[in-house]
């Protein structure tokens, strides 16, 4: 068991070891103030606040933790008889918001639960992460635990819980193995658990593993799911804060924002508020995915423009293709045009204002051969997927969005939809009993906001610009075509007749679209109309 | 107190009042759907889901939408609910429900008495913007009591409330996701499989026509039109305080002698009164309690008459089987009465006799399909309908039913006394037990017949009184959360109780899953058990064992009360069934 002062000396000898074991890495460095840093440019762009352990420190060695801080702003604020009001107090001063999606205060948040006084308090850590191809809770949990559950335990200290649970997707095997381990450190070196460092402070974390539902990461949901029911959302009579987990007041945050309660801790509120904007402070984690060439999480300072990560960060767009729109927030967050681009910031308030959101940070970048009307439909899918069912519009009105969506695709829509499928998406926003229905929308209010010419492309003339929609692109062979027969020897349906040394021929009616034509062909010579 | 606003009108109500709560006071109706007050239903909950999205109302100046049913009103709040923008969203909820429900309303059996086809009319729904795919659902009619056609479900999940928290059964639960999310039965298992006790009360709360009884009427028609048959019906307590309010009479009106010309005219061959088996019904059990208490028994005795109660205690309390009274349930003698006794005098072939059944109930529908109930290969009684399918089979007729004369129950098996009529309401059956155990213990005359203590819709009621110098505690539950609640105390031995009726559904058979339906907030189920407390006090003779005819039963025919053939005839045993 670790006293106050032992844990500090375990943080110095720990930190010198960690030195000398990091300078034998290549891509590693250790900055003037000591703390480490990935060496790639791709990394030293970004500002790793969230992620600075990543790929850095062994998570499952405590001692390694600790050497880079890790419990011991806990162990101050106990040791210093710090108040719960103070830390609360710190916490909103910071003007830290929830990373998860919706970017609520923490601070207050965790005012309102504290101003509850009934013996049992909640603390919940959201890492049901479930945004398809977004890893950023993910790499915290298993590659920082500990920063984690420090920054939970120093939530349970501040409004006076003493259980904390750690939702998290049985899909993040790494994740939960990862956990399992640090509590069980943490509770080796009384980090946990009873009379934590010797204080009457008494703080216990349990894992609750996730079944795969995405609506599980909404914070209703999550609690109804932890208790045992089926994970559905809740109507709130009262705020989580309130009336949360078995009706107790419970603070859910997001993993990322208890690695950020953990370092503001650490570093003090000002340090944080220099970093990112006034409004939103702090930085952001994003998975940047799609075209662009260099994929992965990138962490910036809350108001760095879309242009600096898309381009300085992720290297810009593949193939030098053009930028068409970037996607931010998730399959419910809105597709941003790239005319908006280099004058988009990427905090709360500017993303909301173009009809996106921060969401928990996904971010698709789209070029030039992407159909807007098809990604549409695309995220529509997997929101009419992962509805609970529970309520009318989510379960039904985002059932009919995607078959509205579909007819698209196929041609087979009809001007009058468009007006319907607006109305629609408006009142599916309005009356949709989670955040799940309400948002899931965006994408297709978004795409029809800005690219309302591909709609009326794929309905009106049935035509596809970006070529993607099979059922409305055609190939044809066009007049320099040799006569080879390699497109009639590779075409999987027979539909290409035409004697050698001629030209060919597709039969439309019984072409598939498959393109594979158009690849064989060695003189170009398929169109795709 | 708080003082907020809604279309303008100023509205003062106690904190936590809803924006629905508060406009109903003052007269302004916001359609609801999922929503439903239970307390009409002698149960002390509401089914707060929140998930139709059809009561929503437009916050004023913020231009976003509140729903009604579960948000709770704030000092200073404005809300309108005649705005274009609700209207628009309260259509739009409508519409997409429709879109995804079968609209064969003209054959629906629910017609009429549908919420969401009130709820469409009402809001003059005349197309459907946004057809698309159904989320099609075979029918489950595995059972003899209720079919599931989960087509018509619009997920409004009062089913599922009134299954898992009131009556703590468990049947049904929300399975799936997305589009195809439904309520479904554990494991997908069909209703047969399942615990469900039948007790109807999800029929009972349903919206639309997506729970159902299995209907029987049909042939109850064919078997009136065989000329080889002599068909016997038989009416429960509690049809007579209800039926007439599928004939628009006013709720707690007793129709029994119109009941009784109705059924004649339609050609049933005798006429007769479940409270006459009822009446020796409690002959049986008070015997049967006389013994069990004198001999040293186990106690307390549990009545038996409930079948929904029976197959609950056979899932849930297997280890308490032996309590429960062996008495088969009123309608269960009769019938068995009828293919014996009746038989006999009237010399027919059992075979060629049909016992049809009124039942307020549900749950019957299966009870008679029990292999046990049943003798020499002759189910005790062959066909089970409900109020509801009775009115429908006299409104078939083409009478007027309120207009009709009054009539009397056939003799032979028509005579009941007051003790036999309380029977339907939650509380009665115990104080009819009490009615006759009491002189057969005592052999004194009881002065007393009221024991007021036992009457009304709380869930639970107990009293205690002294019989030989020995107090004699006594309780009923109705619901079977309840039930539920007063078994454990038995099992736990928190007191020492010497009877106990137990009913399936909150307020007892007035309240069975086979009534009418009615709406909520209304006064309906305390206007039917008053009703029920009036026939038992306008009867002359007002105790089971004095009944002229019973006594007559059992000179002629049965002998000594739960003696051999008594046993053999009118008493069962039951079955231990798996908890899930």
């Amino acid at each position: 068991m670790l006293t106050y002062n032992s844990l500090r000396q375990l943080r110095d000898t720990a930190n010198l070891e960690l030195k000398n074991k990091l300078a034998q890495r290549e891509d590693v460095g250790i900055k003037e103030d000591g703390s480490f840093y990935l060496t790639d440019p791709y990394f030293a762009k970004q500002t790793r606040v969230a992620l600075r352990n990543c790929g850095i420190i062994d998570p499952l060695a405590i001692d390694e933790s600790i050497a880079t801080g890790a419990y011991i702003a806990l162990a101050d604020l106990l040791e210093n008889d710090v108040p719960g009001p103070q830390i609360v107090e710190d916490i909103t001063r910071s003007g830290l918001r929830g990373r998860g999606g919706a970017g609520f205060s923490t601070g207050r948040k965790w005012a309102e639960a504290l101003k509850y006084d009934v013996e049992q308090k909640y603390i919940i850590c959201n890492g049901d992460e479930g945004d398809p191809g977004a890893y950023m809770d993910r790499s915290i949990l298993e590659q920082d635990p500990h920063c984690i559950l420090e920054g939970m335990a120093i939530g349970g200290l501040a409004i006076g819980a003493n259980k904390g649970y750690i939702y998290v997707r049985a899909e993040y095997p790494i994740a939960v193995k990862n956990l399992k381990v640090a509590i069980e450190q943490a509770h080796e070196y009384g980090l946990l658990g009873d009379n934590i460092l010797g204080s009457d402070f008494s703080f216990d974390i349990e894992l609750r593993l996730g079944a795969g539902a995405f609506v599980c990461g909404e914070a209703t949901a999550l609690i109804e799911s932890i208790e045992g029911h089926r994970g559905m959302p809740r109507y709130k009579k009262f705020r989580t804060a309130h009336k949360g987990l078995f009706q107790k007041p419970t603070v859910l945050n997001n993993v990322e924002t208890f690695a950020n309660v953990h370092m503001i801790m650490l570093n003090g509120v000002d340090w944080f508020r220099s970093i990112g904007t006034e409004e939103s402070t702090g930085t952001k984690v994003f998975s940047v995915v799609g075209k662009v060439n260099l994929a992965g999480l990138v962490e910036v300072p809350m108001g760095t423009s879309l242009d600096e990560i898309i381009y300085d960060i992720s290297g810009g767009i593949r193939d030098n293709k053009e930028l068409k729109a970037v996607q931010t927030g998730g399959p419910s967050g809105g597709c941003i045009p790239a005319e908006l681009i280099s004058e988009t910031h990427v905090d709360f308030e500017s993303l909301e204002a173009i009809g996106s959101i921060m969401g928990s940070g996904g971010m698709v970048v789209m070029d030039e051969d992407d159909c807007m009307v098809d990604i549409a439909r695309f995220f529509m899918e997997f929101t009419v997927e992962e509805s609970c069912g529970k309520c009318t519009p989510c379960r039904i009105g985002n059932k009919r969005v995607l078959e509205m969506l579909e007819r698209f695709v196929e041609g087979k829509g009809e001007e009058k939809d468009l007006k319907y499928l607006g109305d629609l998406c408006v009142v599916i926003r309005d009356t949709s009993l989670c955040g799940l229905g309400q948002a899931a929308c965006n994408p297709v209010m978004s795409t029809m906001k800005y690219f309302r010419d591909e709609y009326l492309s794929h309905i009106v003339d049935h035509r596809c610009p970006a070529g993607i929609c099979s059922a409305l692109t055609a190939y044809e062979v066009e007049e320099n075509c040799i006569g080879c027969g390699l497109c009639k020897v590779n075409c999987p349906v027979q539909c290409i007749s035409g004697e050698r040394k001629e030209r060919h021929f597709i039969d439309q009616e019984i072409c598939i679209r498959c393109g594979v034509c158009f690849e064989k062909c060695p003189v170009n010579a398929i169109a795709l109309v | 107190m708080i003082t907020f606003y809604i279309n303008d009108h100023e509205v003062t109500v106690p904190e936590g009042t809803t924006i629905l709560q508060a406009a109903r006071e003052i007269g302004v109706e916001i359609p609801t759907l999922c929503h439903l007050d239970l307390h009409s239903h002698a149960m002390d909950i509401s089914n707060e889901n929140a998930s139709c999205r059809v009561c929503m109302v437009e916050q004023e100046g913020r231009d976003k939408m509140l729903t009604a049913c579960s948000v709770v009103a704030w000092d200073g709040l404005r809300v309108r609910t005649d705005t274009p923008k609700v209207i628009r969203t309260r259509k739009m909820m409508i519409e997409l429900l429709l879109s995804d429900h079968p609209t064969d309303c003209l054959v629906c059996f629910k017609s009429g008495n549908c919420e969401l086809q009130t709820l469409a009319q009402d809001n003059h729904i005349r197309e459907i913007h946004y057809p698309g795919a159904h989320n099609v659902c075979e029918i489950d009619d595995s059972s003899f009591s209720i079919v599931r056609d989960m087509n018509k479900c619009i997920l409004c999940k009062r089913c599922e409330t009134v299954c898992n928290v009131i009556q703590t059964v468990g049947a049904l639960t929300t399975v799936g996701r997305g589009f195809e999310t439904v309520v479904g039965t554990l494991f997908d298992l069909p209703m047969n499989e399942t615990t469900c006790t039948f007790c109807g009360q999800c029929v009972s709360v349903c919206p639309t026509g997506a729970l159902r009884g299995v209907p029987r009427n049909a042939e109850v028609w064919d078997a009136l039109a065989d000329d080889s048959k002599t068909v016997v019906v038989q009416t429960a307590p509690a049809v007579r305080v209800a039926l007439g309010e599928a004939f628009g009479m006013e709720p707690g009106t007793d129709v029994t002698g119109k009941m009784v010309t109705a059924l004649r005219s339609m050609g049933f061959d005798y006429v007769y009164d479940t409270n006459f088996a009822a009446d020796v019904t409690i002959v049986e059990e008070a015997n049967e309690f006389v013994h069990r208490f004198t001999e040293g028994g186990v106690m307390p005795i549990l009545t038996s008459c409930c079948p929904s109660w029976v197959k609950f205690i056979e899932h849930n309390f297997g280890d308490m089987l032996d309590i429960p009274s062996s008495c088969k349930s009123p309608h269960e003698m009769f019938g068995s009465l009828a293919k014996t006794y009746l038989a006999e005098r009237i010399g027919k072939d059992p075979k060629d006799i049909v016992v049809v059944s009124v039942m307020p109930c549900l749950a019957k529908k299966y009870e008679s399909e029990r292999p046990e109930l049943s003798n020499e290969g002759h189910s005790d009684v062959d066909l089970v309908i409900t109020t509801r399918e009775l009115s429908y089979m006299i409104k078939e007729t083409s009478q007027d039913f309120a207009g009709l004369e009054d009539s009397d129950f056939d003799d032979f098996m028509g005579e009941s006394s007051g003790a036999g009529s309380i029977f339907g309401s939650s509380g009665g059956v115990l104080e009819a037990t009490l009615r006759t155990a009491y002189e057969i213990l005592t052999d004194e005359v009881l002065e007393k017949l009221d024991f007021t203590t036992l009457r009304g819709l709380e869930g639970i009621k107990e009293a205690s009184v002294e019989i030989n110098g020995t107090e004699v505690n006594v309780a009923t539950a109705s619901g079977l959360g309840n039930a539920r609640e007063l078994l454990e105390r038995v099992r736990n031995g928190d007191k020492q109780y010497h009877v106990i009726e137990i009913m399936a559904c909150p307020g007892g058979c007035i309240d069975g899953g086979g009534q009418p339906f009615f709406d909520e907030g209304s006064d309906i189920l305390e206007k039917r058990m008053n009703a029920i407390y009036e026939i038992d006090k306008n009867k002359p003779i007002r105790q089971s064992h004095k009944n002229p005819s019973v006594i007559k039963l059992y000179e002629d025919f049965l002998g000594e009360p739960y003696g051999e053939k008594a046993q053999e005839l009118l008493h069962t045993s039951f079955v231990l069934r798996p908890k899930a």
